[in-house]
């Protein structure tokens, strides 16, 4: 049985993070993480593990960096 | 089932410049440590100036500290101020762009140490402009030293045994300093340290900016925010620091709120069309050039030197002989004893009057003394030029010049002026024998002086009056 | 420079004639802090900026009130502050600053005794302050110095077009006496409001993308800048000496004189010309501009030059640079809120007289 979709999703533009782990640890569902991705800045980046992502927002406005993440959610389907 | 779709909830502002061009080196990223608070709090600032549609009326009035470099992100004017003086800076920018949204944004040490007086004054006036006043107990863009909001025992590179309050105080809590003032519409402490306090701070940056755009007056945004590199902790740890150190010192909580007050708003004087400019700033009303009077030649271009007790109208006196020789088209100087030498009792002024273009405004041998008290009489009666004209005040200088060689009017004119009902007119009367006695002026001179030298129209007849009587004895004891 | 006068005369005193000439200058914000003998241009700022639609802000302190200036500046307005040595001193941060962010506006120093707080007579003293600078860099600023009620005027109003011109700010400098002394002053008609200014932000969507900073981390870009600074300042040296001649055409004794004490020299002058000396006296206008050609000129014609200040001797060095020390240079001074008299002027001028020319 396919699973619900996520309410929201996590992009993090991966160059941009400064690897302070913030989002990680204010992210209620746990679904951010450090890579093992060493970025263009020489940080390991945090990326979306990959489910159950509310689209809550405590991440992006934890995050010091601009762009470094965008939050999507799921547009509810008539 | 179609595949979900997801839309763009929350991204990078547009009040962010697309890439960092001033910056040097990565173009992308802001300068800030890892963790560190500024970048949030940069992020709900963007925010809120995007959603309330301001960014063209926004001045961004970057500090001294860390954030020295915020005019790299925001896409708004941008001026970057002196250290501590982010305040001031905005004072002039708002006062000269009424319309402008002013961000004064400014760190613990910019703001609560060197920069304390502007804060506190720019607040008090109740500047149309939101302070966003960044608390990290450190200073961190000279690297690590004390602060004004430095916790009791903290280390610092300049507290290296933890901050002892008894040597250096204790932390400055600015939202309460701010608080006791009257003007500040809008006074809140908020922190960045967990997602709570993180949205609840986004809630306090975005009210103190609507306020700006409907003009309503000074609002001061303090926020906890950590300094990981500062406090040597891991981004994480400095957070759960924040809430167990700083916020036990510094309470989360909304000081003042006035902002649904309605607001008496200080409104200016329209500018004044560019016929009446002169008349507005007062020099519109020259005086009348009279007829030049025909002096002797031994009276003519006079250095006097006018002295009395203060209360007798010395300067006014010397402000009068000026005056009428202007207006007979004279070269004129007049010159004030000035500041607490004043304050002493007496006074004394120097009046040139001259046909020739005048150099030292200076008197150092008068040709006339106006002596209207005996020690005026004593203290100057040295330095006159040999003979000399001087006209005393007889009713208040029992005592002549020692000097033979000297001309003198003994003239009654505290007797005369309280003949004519108030004492303090005996200047006046001074001027009229002056005129009267030397002819270096003309009568007529004197009464039309008066349109200038007297302001309350009450006190026009006695002066008439006291010139005229003074002109009369002048020129009957010339004979 | 002059504006023509147009008015009959006004007898005003020297302070309220620099705030006249302010606002027919086109300035409309004041930013000011209390002191003798400056104050009467803050309290004449108080009754005038409002009544034209302008700002009177009386700061908190020096420091404030040019931190206000240049916020205002920043925004491209005409705006101004007045002080006097102690204030002048606070303010040099600002100034320097103001420099480099290349901003404009007039700041007056009606100059009193010092150092320290010294007392409030006439001095020159802070000549080094305000013309060889005293804030922190390589900046400079032009410097006028007025010697009567009418110059304090038109001074003032020429400043204001001169650091629009060149974006810069600008000193009017004078002594304790020539702000409280009254004389006639003809005023101008106002002129006409300089068109605002592109590289300002003025809070609208065209200058948004301006920026007002000193800041330049790189070295080379802060090179560039203050290499940027030099050419202006060379412009500035080419175009804007102002000086005026006295009775110099057959003299063999140039005296040296601003302000207040170019007035009694003038006396002096008269004096020693019935006794047949033959001096003749240069009053700078301009200080920052030096006007070294002028003095260059005279020394080839004349035998000594006297420089007369209320100070320790200031504007002396600015003589022996220009003239390069070709013929000698003597300095007469005087400090504490002392003026010499024009007779004592005469007995130095006999002095030197009598021992001629020779180094």
């Amino acid at each position: 049985m396919a699973s619900r979709p996520d309410r929201g999703r996590v992009e993090i533009n991966a160059d941009e993070c400064k690897g302070c782990l913030l989002c990680v640890s204010v992210c209620p569902t746990q679904v951010l993480a450090r890579t093992t991705n060493l970025n263009k800045q020489g940080y390991f980046s945090v990326g979306y593990t990959g489910s159950g992502c509310t689209g809550c927002g405590f991440c992006f406005y934890t995050c010091p960096e601009p762009g470094a993440i965008t939050i999507r959610r799921l547009e509810k389907s008539a | 089932m179609s595949a979900p779709n997801y839309k763009p909830h929350l991204s990078r502002s547009e009040i962010f410049y697309p890439t960092f061009e001033r910056k040097s080196g990565n173009k992308e990223v802001t300068h800030y440590c890892p963790g560190c608070g500024h970048g949030s709090l940069h992020k709900m600032i963007a925010e809120s100036i995007q959603d309330l549609g301001i960014n063209d009326r926004t001045i961004f009035v970057s500090p001294v500290g860390c954030s020295v470099f915020a005019y790299y992100y925001f896409d708004t004017g941008n001026i970057q101020a002196p250290h501590g003086r982010a305040p001031a800076v905005g004072t002039g920018a708002q006062r000269a762009r009424p319309h402008s949204v002013v961000i004064s944004y400014q760190g613990d040490g910019d703001l609560a140490a060197i920069g304390l007086n502007e804060i506190l004054q720019a607040a008090n006036r109740g500047e149309k402009m939101v302070v966003f006043f960044v608390n990290n107990a450190i200073y961190g863009m000279t690297g690590g030293q004390m602060a004004p909001t430095t916790l009791p025992g903290m280390r610092t590179t300049t507290t290296p045994m933890g901050r002892d309050t008894r040597l250096a105080g204790n932390p400055t809590r600015m939202c309460e300093l701010i608080s006791t003032l009257d003007a500040p519409i809008y006074v809140a402490r908020g922190c960045l340290a967990s997602p709570k306090h993180t949205m609840r701070t986004r809630k306090l940056v975005r009210k103190a900016l609507k306020m700006q755009t409907e003009g309503k007056g000074f609002c001061f945004v303090e926020v906890l925010s950590a300094c990981p590199t500062g406090w040597g902790m891991q981004p994480v740890d400095s957070h759960q620091w924040i809430l167990d150190n700083m916020v036990p010192q510094f309470p989360l909580e909304i000081f003042v709120d006035k902002t649904d007050l309605d607001h008496d708003d200080y409104i200016p004087p329209k500018a004044p069309s560019p016929e009446t400019f002169h008349e507005v700033i007062r020099i519109a009303d020259a005086a009348n050039q009279m007829a030049p009077a025909q002096p002797e030649t031994k009276y003519k271009d006079p250095r006097i030197k006018v002295a009395g007790f203060g209360g007798q109208g010395v300067l006014l006196l010397g402000l009068g002989l000026a005056q009428c020789g202007m207006m007979e088209g004279r070269h004129v100087t007049w010159l004030p004893s000035y500041g607490p030498e004043m304050r002493g009792g007496t006074a004394h002024c120097h009046v040139n009057i001259a046909d020739e273009e005048i150099g030292s405004p200076l008197i150092s041998k008068p040709t006339v003394l106006v002596a209207m008290n005996q020690p005026s009489l004593t203290k100057f009666e040295g330095e006159l030029v040999e003979g000399a004209l001087v006209i005393m005040n007889s009713s208040m200088v029992p005592n002549k010049p020692k000097r033979k060689d000297l001309e003198l009017l003994e003239l009654p004119a505290t007797a005369i002026a309280e003949e004519l009902g108030n004492a303090r007119a005996a200047n006046m009367v001074v001027l009229g024998a002056y005129a009267g006695y030397t002819g270096v002026l003309s009568l007529e001179t004197c009464l039309e002086s008066l349109k200038t030298l007297i302001k309350r129209q009450a006190l026009v007849d006695l002066n008439v009056k006291a010139i005229t009587k003074g002109f009369e004895f002048g020129k009957a004891a010339r004979g | 420079m002059a504006t023509e006068a147009k008015r009959p005369p006004l007898l005003i005193k020297g302070n309220e004639a620099i705030v006249k000439g302010a606002v027919l200058a086109g300035c409309r914000t004041y930013f000011g802090y209390p002191i003798t003998p400056a104050s009467e241009i803050a309290e004449a700022a108080a009754k005038d900026f409002p009544a034209i639609g302008g700002t009177f802000i009386q700061a908190e302190s020096e420091t404030a009130s040019i931190n206000m200036v240049y916020g205002a500046a920043s925004t491209g307005i005409r705006t101004m502050t007045a002080s006097s040595g102690p204030g002048i001193s606070l303010m040099q941060e600002g100034i320097s600053y103001l420099a480099c962010a290349e901003l404009p506006c007039v700041v007056v120093s009606i100059m009193r005794g010092g150092p320290g707080l010294g007392n409030i007579g006439p001095e020159q003293g802070d000549y080094n302050q305000v013309v060889r600078i005293g804030g922190h860099g390589c900046y400079k600023n032009p410097v006028f110095a007025p010697s009567s009620g009418q110059e304090m005027c038109d001074l003032t109003m020429h400043a204001f077009e001169i650091a629009d011109k060149y974006r810069t700010p600008v000193f009017v400098i004078t002594d304790g006496f020539t702000g409280q002394m009254m004389e006639p002053v003809s005023f101008p008609d106002p002129i006409p409001l300089p068109p605002e200014k592109d590289w300002a932000v003025r809070a609208d969507k065209e200058t948004r993308e301006n920026l007002i900073s000193s800041i330049y981390i790189e070295h080379d870009e802060l090179e560039e800048m203050n290499l940027k600074l030099q050419r202006k300042y060379a412009e500035i040296e080419k175009n804007e000496v102002l000086a005026e001649e006295f009775m110099v055409d057959d003299a063999e004794i140039v005296v040296v004189a601003y302000g207040i004490v170019s007035r009694v020299l003038r006396s002096t002058i008269r004096l020693a010309r019935a006794e047949g000396i033959k001096v003749g006296m240069v009053r700078p206008i301009s200080l920052w501009p030096f006007p070294k050609k002028q003095l260059e000129a005279l020394a080839a014609k004349a035998q000594q030059m006297i420089v007369f200040e209320l100070s320790n001797g200031q504007m002396v060095d600015d003589v022996r640079l220009s003239i390069h020390d070709n013929i000698p240079v003597r300095f007469y001074g005087r400090m504490g809120g002392n003026v010499p008299t024009p007779e004592e002027c005469l007995d130095v001028i006999k002095r030197y007289a009598a021992e001629g020319g020779a180094k």
